[in-house]
């Protein structure tokens, strides 16, 4: 049974969505005299009050370089900061602190594993396997790290429906594979992959599995343990948070053979010319000053998130993409792009005749914030023979009401151009 | 406030669904294309350019209603008008599109005009000006593929 039907089952609160957005306050804002309805989650989430005000507090309370002082003021942020190591480390169920590495956002944490985990192990003839459903963010760093080795990138094809082909998979998982990537749920298409089966199916053949969680993080109950990921990333401002930070799981055991990825300060435990000895789990991760207020305000977001539940954020989302879905269906001339049977809560579309830049600006006009375009998935447009798709993407602060707007968007946007 | 048929005005509507001078050109003295690969707005400008005059001109393409609308309107314009005029024009259009207190003539411009709404979008800009740099690539035999991006 998936992670979302898991969390279905189970009794939880409905959420209460007016009290909620009350605490957002960018969604009281007007666009174009119109109230704003924000549909562009996928891209970045907003933040709640005391996500924005942790930052106030930290920088009037508690600024301070980190691990570096004695004084009052660098404890008050070390602690702080670390609390927030702890936060996340319960958050995805890790088992310990070591394994949770700060970074800038999923995309370094890919680039991470890719320079400091495949650089030194991939030969050439070495096979990594990834998606066609990929972010580019879980491309190119494999490209790149191609181009350094000589190994040669595979590709898990997808069917019309946005779904995995794991025959193909099946066939792809060979002696040569070093790794696989890939993402816990398309940002572009929306499609849940079947990613503890997918681990089992590389660990049977000693392959490890990095998991792009960035649209995976925010949307689902993730447990590294159960899961027995080998990686795990996702980003902050995905998750409520700020930009600028994000998060890379990675199983002890790897990470401590791993060379450090950056060099610097914090991430060294004595240098001299001749040797310098590297810092233990996590810091060896960690180098220079990190965006100490970011990962404190990241802590913020997640208590956010579990003081509201996440088991009622995945209930409530899952009603409204549902009901986003049947009215899209309704509407002639839109075709939906990404129609596997587990989703989360992205409804990416194309109109017949409308390009997707025109709708986004017609809706933007209405108050309206989808995104258009290729969602940084340009292998997925292509598969779908399209140049862009239109993306509404729902969080917790969404509702019913929100989806009514946008489909008369749409209607609107028929009117205007046809 | 804004009206969005400022943008989307009936001509551009028109222009769009029934772009004039579509189709490859064959003969072409001149031939360039475009391509904004953020947005798939794609093109190429065919010209039949003699003595610096430009005797036809038509486009293909793909993309959103504002840079088909725009290649449409542009080749309408331009038959028979020189390459001094056609680069004139375009200096013309970008100021209509870009800046605030110059207005070009609204003669030079005559149905391009129709295209001041974009003014107010500014990330449309690079809709409405890529056939107008894939032209300027034209008349100039640039053999790289022009971005407005």
């Amino acid at each position: 049974m998936d992670a979302t039907a898991k969390l279905l089952r189970q009794p939880q609160q409905a959420l209460d969505v007016g009290q909620l957005r009350a605490d957002f306050p960018i969604l009281k804002q007007k666009i174009h005299g119109k109230p704003l309805v924000y549909l562009d989650n996928a891209a970045t989430t907003q933040k709640p009050q005391s996500v924005i005000d942790m930052f106030r507090c930290y920088y009037s309370e508690m600024n301070a370089n980190i691990h570096r002082g004695v004084h009052t003021l660098s404890q008050r942020a070390t602690q702080n900061y670390e609390e927030a190591r702890t936060k996340v480390q319960h958050f995805i169920n890790a088992d310990s602190f070591k394994e949770i590495i700060f970074v800038r956002g999923t995309t370094e944490a890919i680039n991470l594993v890719a320079q400091s985990y495949g650089r030194p192990k991939l030969k050439a003839g070495d096979e990594i396997i990834v998606t066609e459903m990929e972010h580019h963010s879980n491309i190119v760093p494999w490209q790149l790290l191609c181009g350094q080795t000589g190994a040669t990138l595979k590709v898990i094809p997808i069917n019309d429906s946005g779904e995995l082909k794991l025959d193909n998979y099946k066939d792809l998982l060979n002696a040569r594979t070093k790794i696989v990537s890939i993402a816990h749920v398309s940002n572009s298409l929306g499609t849940i992959n079947p990613i503890k089966s997918i681990i089992d199916m590389a660990h049977a053949h000693d392959v490890p599995v990095l998991v792009d969680g960035a649209q995976g993080a925010p949307h689902l109950k993730v447990d590294v343990q159960d899961l027995d990921c080998d990686f795990y990333a996702f980003s902050g401002h995905k998750l409520f948070g700020p930009t600028g930070v994000g998060v890379l799981y990675g199983k002890e055991a790897l990470l401590d053979a791993m060379p450090p990825y950056h060099g610097g300060g914090d991430m060294i435990k004595m240098v001299t010319f001749e040797k310098t000895l590297y810092n233990d789990l996590p810091y060896k991760f960690e180098a220079g000053t990190p965006h100490i207020a970011g990962v404190i305000a990241l802590g913020t977001a997640i208590d956010y998130v579990s003081r509201v539940g996440l088991d009622s954020i995945v209930a409530h989302e899952h009603s409204l993409l549902s009901y986003a879905t049947e009215a899209a269906r309704e509407i002639p001339g839109l075709r939906l792009i990404g129609t596997a049977s587990e989703k989360t809560s992205i409804l990416s579309f194309v109109m017949e005749g409308i390009h997707p830049h025109d709708l986004g600006t017609i809706l933007d006009h209405e108050g309206i914030a989808i995104r258009t375009g290729h969602h940084c998935a340009m292998p997925v447009m292509e598969h779908f023979g399209v140049p862009a798709t239109a993306r509404a993407s729902i969080a917790m602060y969404n509702t019913h009401e929100d989806i009514d707007d946008l489909i008369n968007g749409l209607k609107e946007a028929h009117k205007v151009l046809m | 406030m804004l009206d969005i048929k400022d943008l989307y005005q009936d001509i551009i509507i028109d222009h769009n669904r029934s772009p004039r001078n579509f189709g490859k050109l064959e003969h072409a003295t001149r031939v360039a294309e475009g391509y904004n690969p953020l947005c798939g707005d794609r093109l190429t400008v065919y010209l039949n350019l003699d003595a610096n005059i430009i005797k036809d001109i038509r486009f293909e393409g793909t993309g959103c209603a504002i840079s088909v609308a725009s290649a449409s309107l542009m080749t309408d314009h331009l038959k028979s008008k020189t390459k001094a005029e056609a680069e004139e024009i375009f200096q013309n259009f970008h100021t209509l599109l870009t800046k605030d207190n110059e207005q070009p003539e609204g003669e030079m411009l005559g149905k391009l005009s129709a295209l001041s709404g974009v003014k107010e979008y500014p990330v449309r800009v690079k809709c409405a000006t890529l056939c107008w740099h894939t032209l300027h690539s034209a008349l100039n035999g640039k053999e790289t593929i022009v971005s407005t991006e």
